[in-house]
């Protein structure tokens, strides 16, 4: 659990107002439901990640740099639509190549009706596809991101078929 | 040898006839040496072990249309399978199949061969650019800069060969191998030129596998590389006389080295010379070319030429003086 | 041999490479910038073959999708079974029974024999040998018919349930599987290694050619041979140990010359590896039930899910996203293909047109399971 502390401590500096817990296996089954912004340490027998991170949009490319900087790699993006909450949600999993497991899932909500977030190609080129995948399916608009084209998708599509009002 | 009309006719005939159907049969022997090679069966559906497959092959590319891509040079893309197929084809005139046997027996007939080998590369050439496909003509540049490469080391151990007959005549340099295998270019006892031809021999029959873009040269038809290569445009028999003109060149490559360096018709123990040895020794050979090409790998153009400049041509020369020094000696 | 190209515009030409071509095993494109035979810029084109998993996901319930995981990797298709089971079983809190968990690990490490032999005749026949091909397929027409007999299908398996396995195996199983492992041990010395790996021609074209870094490895997200090729030691087996692999003994091989030699011997040895877990299984398997109570529908609670596996390309992930409905709301797949291949455009640049392409065979693509 020495890195897992380490990677907690790290992101800790991004979110100085909140107060990061270790919570138990029974408790942390906090479902899908929205909270405050900061750390949450979790069960990974039950969940599959040891450290849940919500920020904001703003910080996404912060958490990449710390994560960078931690030996981490970019594991995946994936978009998440919440049609009700009128949100659209991002996850980025990180992991690491050997040593100890760790995997840390990072979480940023955004509103529907406009999805902008930074890109974090800068720090992992990883990034680029996931991201071009994420436009792709979510129509979630990455920032300054190189070449944000479709990439599974026929160049002329014009539709985001993962948002779940798409109705094909 | 004199020749009157009824021999050029008869001669013409024989020669069609043989190059016919070595360029028939051979793929049928090549698909089943692969497949025994490879523990399968192979043609065995059409006739006797699928003896007529490659009469149904040729029925079928003969049934379809020759497919000129719209926008290609419409001549030379129609006229480079001919030029890949006649050279191949007139090569037979100067080989002598035993010492009766062969159309003509010229005095330079070494050099024809060379100058003719030098067209069926130019056939490649024109194939692959007149094509308008750039798989095309990144293979037929390869290609040129791979037969180019060849041709000199290619060349340089014939010159010794020249040197131990004393002629640039096919024939007189098989008949200057008479009388069991110790005449043998290869393992020819007098003078001490065992010492330096079987490098020779080495070194051209390496040259003769390149020189017929086969596996693991063949890197103008790298199929995984360049889909089909100079031929990827050719349909129909377009693609049948490219595949017709390898095969001879592998047939005429196999005579070549069966006449420069095997004794020609001899017999190995010096008994019975005649066509039959020829025949024995030239499809051992092919054999041997079915064989490396089932079995390797396929090579890098880069290593390819390096092979060629760096080492072949140095050692092709040294030999050349080395052989030239045990005349002299001896 | 890699040398430093100076694209000059009016000399580069753009090759397609693909989707139609011998040498990209499906439909990938590649478009290249070409200087001569010398690559100044590659970039492969995606989504040839894409069928949209992850919707057909949300629009079924959990066993509905498991189908769906064997048309993704068909060469490994057992292991996105069991990556699909194992996430679910881990968002639903189902207890597998012993037997079931080393049936799992029995069929998915033959599968990956399977996939592996495949890979190795693939890649030969990138580099032009053709007979090795027709050998691989013997050894892995072998395995086809052992889980054939098991799991009743021979490529697309659907064999994993959620709680269990669909089908227990029998003493002609373990026998055939036996005797399979021997056969492919007396087989591996000379027909493999003597034949092609110690093979002047072969070790020419694919030593010290296309060098992937440890670093970026770690900046794409390579995993499985491609990283262990590289020097990193990551199999998701080892480090996040899941189903019985922890009672195994075997070794993770790692190679550190990052070039293609690497990941072509990480591969052959993991075969190695693979047969030594089969036959501790096989020696160690329990008695009694292969399948656990499970409910008809399955309900998992709201949360967030992550579960990895280590499948023959490397590490997939499925990003579970619950909402106590019976279907999932969210699936990712965090295929490994789809990362491992997103180094190729900076690892092929100023790579000739041949080495490139025995690169792209080094790294192992299954064009389905990137294009999801």
């Amino acid at each position: 659990m020495v890195v897992v502390e380490q990677t907690r401590v790290a992101l800790g500096t991004l979110f100085p107002d909140s107060h990061p817990t270790a919570v138990s296996s029974e408790e942390d089954n906090q479902g899908t439901a929205p909270r405050e912004v900061g750390i949450l340490v979790t069960d990974p027998a039950k969940h599959g990640h040891h450290i849940d991170v919500l920020c904001r949009p703003d910080q996404v490319v912060a958490v990449a740099r710390i994560m960078d900087g931690e030996g981490y790699f970019l594991e995946s993006i994936s978009g998440v639509d919440w049609p009700d909450r009128q949100q659209f949600e991002i996850i980025y999993d990180y992991n690491r190549l050997g040593g100890e497991h760790c995997r840390v899932m990072v979480r940023t909500l955004m509103d529907r009706n406009q999805p902008v977030v930074p890109t974090i190609t800068e720090v992992f080129p990883a990034a680029d596809w996931h991201e071009r995948e994420t436009f792709d399916f979510y129509g979630i608009h990455f920032q300054d991101h190189p070449n944000l084209i479709r990439i599974l998708l026929p160049e002329d599509a014009d539709f985001y078929p993962l948002r779940k009002d798409y109705m094909p | 040898m004199e020749t009157s009309m009824w021999h050029a006719l008869l001669y013409l005939v024989g020669i069609m006839a043989f190059a016919g159907v070595n360029a028939a049969w051979l793929g049928w022997c090549e698909r089943k040496g692969a497949a025994r090679i490879q523990r399968r069966i192979g043609p065995c559906e059409a006739g006797f072990a699928g003896l007529l497959q490659p009469l149904a092959d040729g029925l079928k590319l003969l049934s379809k249309q020759l497919l000129v891509p719209q926008g290609v040079d419409g001549i030379i893309f129609r006229v480079a399978p001919v030029l890949a197929m006649i050279p191949a084809i007139t090569s037979m005139a100067v080989i002598p199949f035993s010492e009766n046997i062969g159309a003509r027996a010229m005095e330079l007939s070494v050099l024809l061969l060379f100058a003719l080998a030098s067209i069926a590369m130019i056939a490649i050439l024109l194939g692959g650019w007149a094509s308008g496909n750039k798989y095309a003509l990144i293979s037929s540049a390869r290609a040129v800069s791979q037969n180019l490469a060849y041709e000199i080391p290619m060349l340089l151990t014939v010159i010794t060969v020249v040197m131990i007959s004393g002629s640039m005549n096919l024939r007189d340099i098989a008949i200057d191998q008479q009388g069991g295998f110790w005449h043998w270019n290869i393992f020819r006892l007098e003078n001490g030129h065992f010492l330096t031809m079987w490098i020779s021999f080495i070194i051209f029959f390496i040259c003769a596998i390149a020189e017929t873009n086969r596996a693991p040269f063949d890197m103008a038809e790298a199929e995984s590389e360049l889909v089909a290569g100079f031929m990827t445009e050719y349909g129909s028999m377009g693609f049948g006389l490219f595949m017709m003109g390898e095969y001879l060149n592998i047939v005429v490559g196999a005579c070549l080295t069966a006449v420069l360096f095997l004794g020609g018709w001899d017999c190995p123990f010096g008994l019975t010379p005649g066509i039959w040895w020829f025949l024995l020794k030239i499809y051992i050979l092919i054999f041997t070319f079915i064989w490396i090409r089932w079995t390797y790998p396929r090579t890098q153009i880069y290593r390819l030429l390096n092979l060629s400049w760096k080492i072949l041509i140095p050692f092709s020369l040294a030999n050349l003086m080395v052989t030239a020094a045990l005349i002299k000696v001896f | 041999m890699t040398v430093p190209v100076s694209p000059r515009h009016d000399e580069t030409f753009v090759l397609n490479l693909g989707p139609q071509h011998p040498a990209t095993h499906g439909v990938l494109r590649v478009k290249l910038t070409m200087d001569g035979e010398y690559i100044v810029k590659a970039e492969p084109v995606l989504g040839y073959i894409h069928r949209m998993h992850e919707k057909l996901a949300e629009a079924s319930t959990f066993a509905q999708f498991m189908p769906n995981t064997a048309r993704m990797d068909y060469l490994h298709a057992l292991a996105f079974n069991h990556g699909w089971a194992l996430v679910v079983e881990k968002a639903a809190g189902i207890e597998v029974p012993e037997r079931a968990e080393y049936i799992r690990v029995i069929t998915v490490e033959l599968n990956r024999i399977a996939s592996h032999l495949l890979w190795w005749a693939a890649f030969l026949l990138d580099l032009g040998g053709f007979t090795p091909l027709l050998y691989a397929f013997d050894d892995r027409e072998k395995i086809i018919d052992l889980l054939e007999r098991i799991t009743g299908s021979r490529l697309t398996y659907c064999y994993m349930r959620f709680g269990g396995v669909y089908n227990d195996i029998d003493d002609e199983f373990i026998k055939g599987t036996r005797d399979f492992i021997k056969r492919l041990r007396g087989r591996m010395p000379r027909l493999y290694h003597d034949l092609v790996t110690h093979n002047i021609i072969l070790i020419k074209r694919i030593k010290d050619i296309g060098i992937i870094s440890a670093e970026q490895c770690r900046r794409y997200g390579a995993t499985g041979p491609v990283a262990r090729g590289s020097g990193i030691d990551y199999d998701v087996r080892k480090h996040e140990p899941y189903s019985v692999y922890p009672e195994f003994d075997f070794d993770v091989p790692v190679f550190n010359e990052g070039d293609s030699m690497a990941r072509y011997m990480v591969r052959m040895h993991e075969m190695e590896q693979s047969m030594r877990i089969i036959e501790q299984a096989l020696d160690k398997l329990p008695e009694g039930p292969v399948m656990a109570k499970v409910p008809k529908v399955l309900k998992p609670g709201a949360g967030y899910y992550y579960s990895a596996v280590e499948t023959a390309r490397g590490s997939l992930g499925h990003r579970l996203v619950c909402n106590g409905d019976k279907n999932p709301y969210k699936l990712k797949l965090r295929s490994p293909t789809f990362s491992n291949l997103s180094l190729y455009g900076e690892v092929a640049e100023g790579m000739l047109l041949a080495d490139a392409l025995a690169l792209m065979g080094s790294l192992d693509l299954v064009i389905p399971e990137i294009d999801r």
